[in-house]
């Protein structure tokens, strides 16, 4: 993961405000990174730190369908294969929507339309791309079933979201985002909402599809467990910000930020005893109105005063602490590394 | 407050729309209304006829937002519906075609004339002219004027007539209707005789001075007993007038057209001027009053007046005005005061209502002089042989119509409640000028401590709440705010029901006040025993004077209605005998082809 | 799906007994209890006791109400014989039975009122859903704007002004100002031209109150709509927005439309009583509110049963096309 210019995605200094009746809130504020193809992101964080809100901005969805007040205020860059998607001409961001980028949504069964047959569903997302007819983007559609392991998807195809189970359901939307073999896939927390032993049948399946299509993938989860087998690299967001980013094994083996250690703590941990000693994160996330002051983790941080104030007026910039591994905090390495270290 | 709001603007912009459509109405109505022959002036049919004519043809049209009780002879009770008979009905005798009282004189219709009266006023012999036929070319005869009248008598069929012939020749024969009757006629009543085909003879258990009023209602009508469907003849009434059915659906369609079979020569009375008469029936009385504005239609069949809307409109200008009149309409609108209810069986505290009474406020909520009507000063109003209306024995006209506080203050003092008492006044809920009435009363008592309870009940129930003396009891309706219509223009028809002891009904009653007053019983039995007119109106006007001494009623107005007189109509007057509403029968339309 | 049919069509006619029923308890018991007596009304001013007698056993208001109901009820399955004095009627089923006020038989007469209020209702349906459905769709995608608070500021007029009020400005102002349009009711079948253009008046101003109603509904249900998961997936497949509106938040948000739909025509058919009673249109709501005042029973139950017919009906209806519209919604 580097400042690379040939990266396929690139996002940098992406800032997503909500201006409300409250005030504006910054739910993305600053935020860079790459991702080459073949390569899997994992974003990690709890809810409200702005995950989804960049994935959608990646997307260009924000803004789609809305006027006057709650539109989203978006600045920075985000280039899809070296094309500017920020500032872009919205028709042509759409046509590169479902084609070239696609998404896996949380809740499979509210995602997909009551009304119509998932296969009529899969279908459409194919012919908005394809000048095919009916019989063709059908064939495609069955296909895709066949190929997320749905069985006798020839069948299937005619039924409606709610006759699948919850896995099942999840399989129709990547069959549907995989329909037009996107160079990008972002999935927003693809697990959540189903039971666990599905969750690892989904992940598999994610997973294989990716090393078979050699997409870039996005995962997004508030669960480093979801993304610890999945993801070549992770970058943990905290209010609307990175507070640390680089490869996962860096990440789960050596992280550098107090608020990675809390993820870790709330992980359920099976490869490692230590783990149960680590404390999960207390307190709640913060506004995105008024962030706090300094480092906007202080008020939740239990290391806050060895940074002799500095956490609480200075805002901590991303530093890398080993190779291609970045954190955004005040404590000086050493300290972090011992305090990791004596928490195992 | 923003339910305040809300509903002021709702009102004001009621108002505005009403304003806007007779603005237009009346704009259009001018133009519109030209074409035929020109504004008569204000009341100008009252005393009258508007445009004399004997051109025939065209269409007179009507609005009606109420349909007839029943077309039926024997079963119309409305008012309207007596004045619209004459046109597919005839009576031995009937009302003159004059303008105002002169109406109430009595004409002969199907007879050759006035009843010959024998046996010391029991027994009027009737001839009936030659020439009179049914719409089936068919005589009329003497036979179907005893078959009409019976009808009367089945009274779970023919219902809702007024029963007066009944009354007066059942003569304890309790005879059970033609319906019923194991006469292979029919003709089975025997207080009728039909010598011949063109000769009736009726026979009075006890004479009756009125007794050819009651033959020119409609009750008195024929009836061809081939052509009787029962229950279902209202639907389709067997015509010997000018007129007959060519339609009729309730509340929907009414067309009348010429009855070729009819005979003029036959018929003194009937100019049958249109050659087609229609009835527009519409639900919304403000909108059926911009049609007659409009110039779309002649006149209301019912009668009853324009709306608030429409008069504001008429009477702020002269043209429209001038196509107006302002007839009394018969009603006289009072209070009863009921003595079984304490404290008012004290005739002072009667006396203190009366006089603490603000008669020009109960006037302006009737509608004032013109929509409401004068103020009433006794029972018996103008036209009724024996009234006086300048007998005001509570100068109640006097003042202006001003309470007078200090009486009222010395009557209560002199009935024992020097501070007031409390009562109940009972009105009913669905007439909103007696409700206002209601209000009014309430206001000008209080001023000297008499405080009531308004009880608005529900007026479809009259005859079994107020009706039922019982429940005036039980309730404590010390005053009744009601009206009086009567059947026929004499002190009978007028005075009888409210003021007769022995008219007071368990179920149904009229006399609220349920005054039983022998001296006023025994004054009845006379003035109705008299076929001298002039001695029983003498007997009329002391039973005025002693139910107006007694305090019994508070008269408020002698009724009148702003009714609309299009341009087009000749022949058009006010007759007093069909309670002030226009003479339908003489009617005819200008600019007819 | 038949086995639904046959059980929703028992489920009517029980409906149906129930509605009657109540309507036969509402008329007998409310003048009991308020001391009143039907007959005494069919009574003229002078009658006595025993003519009111007369007219209770010749109505068959002297029978137990029960008796009463059943006989009703057996004159409308198999018809009944009405006797005055040697004349006697048959009446056919389904028998009504005849008017107390008019002597009219009340079926003929219910056919005869029922395409006037069939025909306001269906047309100013059709011109409420238009302008309504559109009028709401348009706000929800311009929330805010210019457009969006000018029509919600009218549907909120519509909502609230009374529909006599409106009545009489479109009279004033289209029929005695302008004399564009009068209103009459010419059957369809006669002139198909006459019939819109008689009734086109009343139509509209009674689609404005509804218009106004459904704007709103549809405005509300629209935007929630636009919230929903499933139009956040429709626009990540990269379909336009005109195809994500039209395909698939309007439908969904036509459902509760149906709804409601199916209540307000079912209701309307009953009888648009006000409106029938401003612009004078000789419909259902016409005889009820005559026969209400009249106190006239077998018109007041044949009105009562037409529009509790039309309310279930309408409802079944809205129950088949829910599941037409919806395939979670199964016919069981």
């Amino acid at each position: 993961m580097t400042d690379d210019p040939e990266a396929f995605l690139s996002v940098r200094d992406l800032k997503v405000h909500f201006p409300t009746d409250d005030g504006l809130v910054k739910a993305v504020d600053g935020l860079s990174f790459e991702l080459a193809r073949g390569r899997t992101l994992g974003i990690v964080g709890e809810s409200g730190s702005g995950k989804s809100v960049t994935s959608l901005a990646v997307m260009g969805l924000h803004g789609v369908g809305q006027y006057g007040r709650g539109r989203a205020r978006i600045s920075g860059e985000i280039r899809l294969d070296g094309q500017r998607l920020t500032d872009a001409d919205p028709d042509a961001v759409r046509r590169l929507r479902g084609r070239q980028m696609a998404m896996i949504f949380q809740d499979p069964l509210s995602s997909l339309h009551p009304y119509y047959t998932v296969g009529r569903q899969i279908s459409e997302a194919y012919r908005v791309h394809n000048p095919v007819g009916r019989a063709a983007a059908r064939a495609r559609a069955v296909e895709l079933l066949g190929r997320v392991g749905i069985p006798r998807p020839d069948r299937r195809f005619d039924d409606y979201p709610h006759q699948f189970s919850g896995g099942m359901r999840q399989r129709v939307m990547i069959a549907m985002a995989l329909v037009n073999n996107p160079d990008l896939l972002i999935a927003d927390e693809p697990t959540t909402a189903l039971d666990v032993t599905v969750q690892a049948q989904i992940l598999d399946l994610i997973r294989d599809l990716q090393r078979e299509f050699g997409s870039a993938v996005i995962v997004i989860t508030h669960d480093l467990g979801v993304v610890a087998e999945l993801a070549d690299d992770i970058l943990v967001m905290y209010a609307g910000r990175c507070v640390e980013r680089g490869p996962a094994e860096r990440v789960f083996h050596a992280p550098q930020h107090p608020y990675t250690w809390g993820l870790l703590g709330s992980m359920p941990r099976l490869d490692r005893e230590r783990g149960a000693r680590l404390t999960p994160v207390r307190g709640a996330p913060p506004s995105l109105i008024n962030v706090p002051s300094g480092c906007a983790f202080h008020p939740r941080c239990p290391y806050a005063e060895l940074t002799a104030g500095a956490s609480r007026s200075t805002v901590p910039e991303l530093r890398e602490a080993a190779r291609r591994h970045f954190a955004a905090c005040h404590l000086p390495v050493a300290d972090r590394d011992r305090i990791w270290e004596a928490s195992g | 407050m923003p339910q305040r709001s809300t509903r002021f603007t709702l009102a004001a912009g009621s108002a505005v729309a009403l304003a806007a459509l007779l603005g237009t109405a009346a704009c259009s109505g001018a133009s519109g209304g030209s074409g035929g022959g020109t504004a008569a002036g204000f009341n100008a049919a009252a005393a009258s006829v508007v445009h004399p004519s004997t051109a025939k043809g065209g269409t007179l049209r009507f609005t009606a937002a109420q349909d007839f009780d029943s077309l039926d002879p024997q079963r119309g009770y409305y008012g309207f519906m007596w004045d619209f008979a004459r046109y597919y009905t005839r009576q031995l005798i009937t009302y003159d075609t004059k303008p105002g009282n002169a109406s109430l004189k009595l004409v002969p219709d199907l007879a050759t004339s006035l009843a010959q009266v024998t046996d010391g006023g029991r027994t009027y012999t009737y001839h009936l002219r030659s020439g009179a036929t049914w719409e089936d070319g068919s005589p009329v005869t003497a036979q179907d004027v005893k078959y009409g009248i019976e009808r009367t008598w089945a009274q779970d069929v023919i219902t809702g007539g007024p029963i007066w012939l009944m009354q007066n020749l059942d003569n304890s024969q309790k005879y059970p209707g033609p319906y019923k009757d194991p006469a292979p006629d029919k003709l089975g009543l025997k207080s009728i005789d039909t010598p011949d085909d063109h000769t009736v003879v009726f026979h009075l258990a006890k004479p009756n001075g009125d007794f050819e009023q009651m033959l020119a209602l409609p009750e008195g009508s024929p009836v061809k007993r081939s052509k009787d469907t029962g229950a279902k003849y209202g639907l389709r009434p067997f015509s010997d007038g000018p007129y007959k059915f060519l339609a009729y659906q309730p509340n929907k369609t009414l067309v009348l057209v010429r009855n070729d079979k009819w005979n003029k020569a036959s018929d003194p009375i009937r100019p049958a001027l249109p050659d087609r008469i229609e009835v527009v029936y519409g639900s919304n009385a403000d909108d059926l009053d911009s049609k007659l504005l409009n110039g779309e239609a002649d006149l209301d069949l019912n009668q009853t007046g324009l709306q608030q809307a429409a008069r504001v409109k008429v009477l702020r200008d002269p043209r429209l005005k001038a196509s107006t009149d302002d007839p009394t309409t018969g009603y006289i609108r009072y209070v009863s005061l009921v003595p079984a209810v304490k404290p008012l069986d004290n005739i002072h505290c009667r006396k203190a209502v009366i006089y603490a009474t603000d008669h020009k406020a109960l006037q302006t909520a009737r509608g004032g002089p013109i929509a409401g009507g004068d103020i009433g000063t006794n029972m018996l109003p103008d036209g009724v042989k024996g009234a006086d209306t300048k007998y005001d024995p509570y100068g109640l006209t006097s003042n202006g119509g001003a309470p007078d506080i200090a009486r009222a203050k010395s009557e209560l003092q002199q009935c024992g409640k020097p501070g007031g008492f409390s009562t109940t006044i009972a009105v009913r809920n669905n007439k909103s000028a007696e409700v206002a009435s209601a209000v009014a009363l309430q206001a000008s008592l209080k001023a000297v401590g008499i405080t009531t309870q308004i009880d608005q009940y529900d007026g479809a129930q009259t005859p079994n709440i107020i009706g039922v003396p019982n429940v005036v009891h039980k309730k404590g309706y010390g005053l009744i705010v009601m009206g009086w219509g009567p059947d026929f223009y004499t002190g009978q028809g007028f005075l009888q029901p409210l003021v007769d002891g022995r008219f007071i009904l368990p179920n149904g009653n009229n006399n609220y006040s349920e005054i039983n007053d022998p001296a006023i019983n025994g004054e009845f039995d006379q003035a109705i025993a008299t076929t001298d007119a002039d001695k029983a109106g003498q007997l009329y006007s002391d039973i005025n004077h002693r139910v107006m001494q007694d305090a019994y009623y508070l008269p408020i107005v002698y009724d009148k209605a702003l009714v609309w007189r299009s341009d087009r109509l000749t022949n058009a007057y006010t007759a007093t005998s069909y309670s002030g509403k226009y003479d339908f029968v003489s009617l005819g339309v200008e600019g007819a082809k | 799906m038949l086995a639904y049919l046959v059980r929703r069509l028992v489920a009517v006619v029980v409906m149906l007994l129930v509605v009657t029923l109540v309507t036969f308890g509402i008329f007998f018991l409310v003048p009991k209890l308020t001391g009143g007596d039907p007959a005494a009304l069919f009574a003229g001013r002078q009658a006595d006791p025993a003519a009111i007698a007369g007219i209770r056993r010749k109505l068959g208001l002297d029978a137990p109400v029960i008796v009463q109901y059943a006989r009703f009820i057996w004159g409308l399955v198999a018809g009944r014989d009405y006797a005055s004095g040697a004349d006697v009627t048959h009446c056919a089923a389904p028998c009504f039975g005849y008017s107390f006020k008019t002597e009219q038989p009340v079926w003929p007469l219910l056919i005869d009122r029922f395409p006037v209020t069939f025909s306001l209702a269906i047309g100013a349906c059709v011109l409420w859903l238009v302008v309504g459905v559109a009028t709401g769709v348009l706000s929800a995608l311009r929330r805010g704007s210019l457009w969006d608070r000018a029509a919600m500021a009218t549907a909120l007029a519509g909502v609230s002004l009374p529909i006599y009020f409106t009545g009489m400005l479109a009279l004033a102002v289209f029929t005695y100002k302008l004399h564009w349009l009068t209103v009459s009711y010419v059957p369809f079948t006669q002139n198909p031209l006459a019939w819109a253009r008689g009734l086109l008046l009343p139509w509209i101003v009674l689609a404005f109150l509804y218009a106004a109603m459904y704007a709103r509904l549809t405005r509300a249900t629209m935007l929630e709509i636009l919230g929903e998961d499933y139009i956040r997936t429709a626009r990540a497949k990269g379909l336009a927005e005109p195809v994500v509106i039209r395909r698939h938040a309007l439908r969904a948000t036509l459902t509760p439309v149906l709804t409601i739909l199916g209540m307000d025509l079912g209701a309307l058919v009953g009888g648009a009583i006000l409106t029938e009673t401003t612009f004078s249109l000789q419909g259902l709501g016409q005889a009820a509110v005559r026969a209400i005042s009249d106190q006239d029973l077998p018109v007041i139950l044949g009105v009562t049963m037409i529009a509790a017919f039309f309310v279930i009906a309408a409802n079944l209806v809205v129950d088949l096309l829910y599941a037409v519209v919806d395939p979670r919604v199964r016919l069981a």
